[in-house]
């Protein structure tokens, strides 16, 4: 179980870091861009919300897989294919959660006075000292928020893991599939504490936000 | 006197764009002007929708003309012609919007060195604090926005834009919130610190008071274009466009049309319309076959118990007080003669003549105390 939990923890950690490197510069430019089919980009970040995680994951699987052109490239860069592994799952997980991570963002992001960066512009500064200076830091909440909530999602997901990773011990065996492995072998006695370990992990977390965001420590500017 | 200082007292801030923004035949918009302004105050006159941030907007950079140019002195901000259009972050121009944007995450001190990232710190923090001294904000350095009055945050964000050496400075409407007071003290800071730096300052406002105490220039906007421009003496005294009588203070403003003239005595008759009221005024060049408004200030009119004789005043008008109130200490009569004038007098003129309502007067106007504005139609 320890395996799983550290595998869980890890992929979280490398997933929500990249959806955070990836999720700003495009939930600035879904906040400020003025291009007409702006919202086509929209539909499609969001679309993982309702799609089935098991369509996905087969999209992913079939793209990843030795059939693709990307699936073959990668092989022949690294040897190996991208399906039932670590990689693979990372992939996977970082499309499954982008909206979790972007629309948080986002929302935050546009609720910015445009005065701001007007006067911003004005001042001399260029969009990306603005960008450090002024929008990241009014945006912070919303920036908190989408890490928190694609770290906490990532946690607790099944469908993509297992259509893309399988059930490997210590590749791409996570706390989820863990459960999922030991109820079909209907041990349910060790099924029940590793829920358990589940729940309270994404309870707290989520306690930890939602706390976060009562409190005016909220507002990480003001502490300094 | 030092090279800079010399050709800073001789930069001008030349604007002539044109920018339409097309919509429905009611809210379709053009913005036409040409004008220069040098050193000093001047007052951008205009009412609301006439134009005037899309204005400013343009020189900061904010918005795009369709063509025309923007210079300031030898520096070409925007031309057509040659495709030039500098970003607002490279326009030397300092650009106080109406709702001030101060950054509310940062302090007064960092809000006002926001400008001056290109400077070392110790030249940042020096200049930074010059800055909010000559402003009166030094001891509040360390708050935020949010944690200052209106006329402090107003104070800010002149030094947040003048602590750059901008070679024109744009306000709008800045100090419309604020009260007499405190805006006089902030008004006066802002002129120490313009006797020293002598830069083009462009104030957009459409409150009238501000015309005669701010400027030393006035250009009056009236729906996209440029109607007059001149110190507030010369605009005031010659008015001819609807905004500008509005901003001379006209209480009465009568439809006419021009029913004869007399170029011999100087002077052409106008029938106010909706009445028989005929009123001799100034020969002016005016298109007769437009309607015609005709001004005259309330404080020009004479008024008479008897029917007065012998004047060389040409317009003597029978009619009757209808109301009398007083403010301050003007006393304001509404007089019928057919149609309806405004009158002021001294509660001293009210006394000596036992003034009442329903009392019968005569008016008696210069014909140079009408004014003959053509409307803007």
């Amino acid at each position: 179980m320890i395996e799983a939990l550290t595998l869980t923890l890890r992929l979280a950690v490398v997933v929500s870091a990249i959806l955070l490197a990836l999720g700003l510069p495009l939930a600035y430019w879904l906040a400020f861009s003025r291009w007409r089919w702006k919202f086509f980009v929209e539909a499609t970040v969001s679309l993982p919300i309702v799609l089935p995680p098991t369509v996905l994951g087969f999209y992913v699987l079939v793209a990843i897989g030795p059939l693709s052109p990307f699936g073959r490239w990668y092989q022949a860069l690294t040897g190996h294919s991208l399906a039932f592994t670590f990689e693979g799952l990372v992939v996977g997980s970082v499309l499954y959660s982008l909206p979790f991570a972007v629309q948080p963002m986002a929302a935050s992001f546009s609720s910015i006075d445009r005065k701001l960066l007007d006067a911003s512009a004005l001042l001399g500064a260029s969009r990306w000292r603005t960008f450090w200076r002024i929008v990241l830091p009014l945006g912070l909440p919303g920036v908190l928020t989408g890490f928190v909530l694609s770290f906490a999602h990532t946690l607790g997901e099944f469908g993509v893991v297992l259509m893309i990773g399988g059930n490997i011990p210590g590749a791409t065996q996570t706390v989820s599939i863990l459960i999922y492995d030991q109820v079909q072998s209907l041990d349910y006695a060790t099924a029940n504490r590793t829920a358990l370990l589940l729940l309270f992990l994404c309870f707290t977390l989520l306690t930890i936000l939602y706390g976060l965001r009562r409190s005016s420590a909220w507002h990480l500017w003001e502490w300094k | 006197m030092s090279a800079s200082t010399t050709s800073a007292l001789n930069v001008q801030l030349r604007v002539r764009l044109r920018k339409s923004f097309p919509g429905g035949n009611s809210s379709s918009f053009a913005l036409d002007v040409s004008f220069v302004v040098s050193a000093g105050v001047t007052i951008l006159f205009g009412a609301s929708g006439a134009g005037k941030t899309t204005l400013l907007d343009c020189i900061a950079g904010l918005q795009t003309p369709d063509d025309g140019e923007i210079a300031i002195g030898e520096t070409v901000l925007f031309d057509s012609q040659s495709r030039r259009n500098l970003p607002p972050s490279r326009r030397p121009a300092g650009y106080l919007l109406q709702s001030l944007a101060l950054f509310p995450h940062m302090t007064v001190q960092q809000n006002v060195q926001y400008g001056l990232a290109a400077l070392d710190k110790s030249e940042r923090a020096a200049r930074s604090l010059q800055t909010m001294e000559s402003f009166r904000i030094a001891s509040m350095a360390r708050r935020r926005p949010g944690e200052i009055s209106g006329g402090e945050r107003q104070r800010v964000a002149l030094a947040r834009a003048l602590v750059t050496r901008p070679r024109v400075l744009l306000l709008d409407e800045p100090l419309t919130a604020l009260d007499a007071v405190t805006k006089a003290r902030i008004v006066d800071d802002l002129r120490a610190w313009n006797a020293m730096c002598r830069i083009p300052i462009l104030y957009v406002t459409h409150d009238r008071e501000d015309v005669s105490a701010l400027g030393e220039n006035v250009i009056v906007l009236e729906a996209g274009r440029v109607v007059a421009q001149g110190t507030p003496h010369e605009v005031l005294n010659r008015p001819q466009s609807e905004t500008v009588a509005q901003l001379a203070g006209f209480e009465n403003i009568f439809e006419c049309s021009a029913i004869g003239s007399h170029p011999e005595q100087g002077t052409m008759t106008c029938r106010i319309g909706g009445s028989g009221l005929d009123i001799e005024v100034p020969l002016a060049r005016v298109n007769v076959s437009l309607p015609l408004r005709v001004g005259i200030r309330a404080g020009d009119i004479l008024v008479a118990t008897d029917a007065p004789q012998g004047l060389s005043a040409r317009n003597v008008l029978a009619g009757t007080i209808t109301s009398l109130r007083q403010r301050d200490i003007t006393v304001i009569a509404r007089v019928d003669c057919g149609a309806e004038f405004e009158v002021h007098l001294t509660p001293g003129a009210r006394r000596s003549l036992q003034l009442e309502p329903g009392a019968r007067v005569w008016l008696v106007v210069k014909t140079y105390s009408c004014h003959v504005l053509q409307s803007s139609g």
